[in-house]
């Protein structure tokens, strides 16, 4: 009982102690990013990385779930002889919920993961040692333009994936289940709002790719200078992301109604 | 890491790919551009508007020429709907408006037919003639009721 009292308080002690230490970290990053020189080059290398090396794996799943979507919602809505509403599943479960989380676990799987070891690999080399000692601040150079580059990509690869599965359900549901395709798409413009639903998939884009640059950045700056701490670094970015993801998901959608 | 005209290339093809989707989930699927201010804006007062939500169609004959902005109680407890149409539409000021039902069990949307006055309506305007929406459940109440109360007769008459 008091060994598992002493491991609860540790446990609790330890998560405190992540959660003020990312904060720190956030306010560094923050710090950084207004703080001259701008580094744009860094950048523009992280947002090819990050987001121009995701294309193939977002559409691809992109049309993958698009595909299933329609089939999955055809089947459904064939009992109910509502068909003509399959323009507006497709669309409606795409947009609020779908685009952005598996958006955001695919690019931890893609991308995050990357970034921690990059990070990890730099701090257990001594590589971020070295930028001090020639007094360049490793946050500013390394760090920061990867988190930047999360951010800003995550929702581009949302909505590219979203309008992938629309796409797959088109296909499927006009060209494979014979839906008439102006009925498609007359349900899914007349039932999308732009407001409500595409503003707020964007919104929660954003909000997971804040999560998941400050998590995989966290823990590759903060890993264990060792190739076992750097294996658990990334995949403890890779499990603290997925996880943050669907609960910050739940807490969007039942606070804002996106 | 050194400049590379063809990733510079790429990264520029990603951004520009991903704002095209952007726009096209805003504009085309979310219907931004319909919601833009400037368009024709009517009122039109029903006793039942039995589910008519905002952003359902207003058609004429069919075609598409707005949609619900909003709906409200008036001072008499009557449902004042907010009609926002296309601005180049001449509609006559003894328009009728109804709410219908696409199918059974489809989406209501508010219908016009078209009057034959010379004077058009003019933004903030109200609708005069409304017919409101047919209520499935009420209906089938009736027809129950009916049924009876026929039954009833009959009886009285053996």
């Amino acid at each position: 009982m008091a060994t598992f009292v002493h491991d609860l308080g540790w446990a609790t002690i330890r998560f405190v102690d992540d959660l003020g230490g990312l904060a720190v970290f956030t306010a560094r990053i923050a710090r950084a990013t207004i703080t001259p020189p701008i580094r744009v080059r860094p950048f523009i290398d992280e947002v090819f990385k990050l987001g121009v090396l995701s294309l193939v794996i977002i559409c691809v799943c992109g049309v993958a779930v698009g595909m299933v979507l329609g089939l999955q919602g055809y089947n459904t809505l064939v009992r109910f002889g509502a068909t003509g509403s399959l323009g507006a599943v497709v669309g409606l479960s795409l947009i609020r919920e779908l685009g952005p989380v598996l958006t955001a676990l695919l690019a931890t799987g893609r991308a995050g993961s990357a970034t921690t070891a990059e990070i990890g690999t730099m701090v257990a080399t001594e590589q971020l040692d070295g930028l001090r000692m020639m007094s360049v601040d490793p946050i500013h150079l390394v760090v920061t333009p990867k988190a930047l580059a999360m951010i800003f990509v995550m929702p581009l690869l949302s909505a590219l994936f979203i309008v992938c599965g629309l796409f797959g359900g088109y296909v499927i549901g006009v060209g494979l289940m014979g839906v008439d395709g102006g009925t498609y798409l007359t349900s899914l413009e007349s039932s999308v709002d732009f407001r409500d639903d595409v503003l707020g998939s964007l919104l929660k884009a954003l909000i997971f790719g804040i999560l998941v640059g400050l998590i995989a950045t966290y823990r590759g700056y903060t890993s264990e200078p060792t190739s076992a701490g750097v294996s658990a670094a990334t995949t403890s970015t890779v499990v603290v992301a997925s996880v943050s993801i669907l609960i910050f998901d739940y807490f969007i959608t039942a606070l804002w109604g996106v | 890491m050194s400049r590379s005209p063809t990733r510079d290339f790429l990264v520029g093809v990603f951004v520009l790919i991903g704002l095209a989707a952007i726009a096209y989930l805003s504009f085309s699927v979310g219907g931004l551009s319909y919601s833009g201010p400037g368009g024709l804006t009517v009122y039109a007062s029903f006793d039942q508007i039995g589910g008519l939500k905002p952003r359902a169609p207003v058609v004429i004959s069919g075609v598409k020429v707005g949609q619900v902005e909003s709906n409200a109680l008036d001072t008499n407890y009557r449902a004042r709907a907010k009609l926002d149409l296309d601005a180049n539409l001449k509609i006559p000021s003894d328009t009728s408006a109804s709410i219908m039902t696409s199918g059974i069990l489809g989406d209501r949307y508010v219908s016009l037919q078209l009057g034959g006055e010379e004077q058009y309506l003019k933004s903030g305007d109200e609708l005069t003639f409304t017919e409101s929406a047919v209520i499935l459940e009420r209906l089938i109440g009736k027809l129950i009721h009916n049924t009876d109360i026929e039954k009833k007769d009959q009886g009285n008459d053996k």
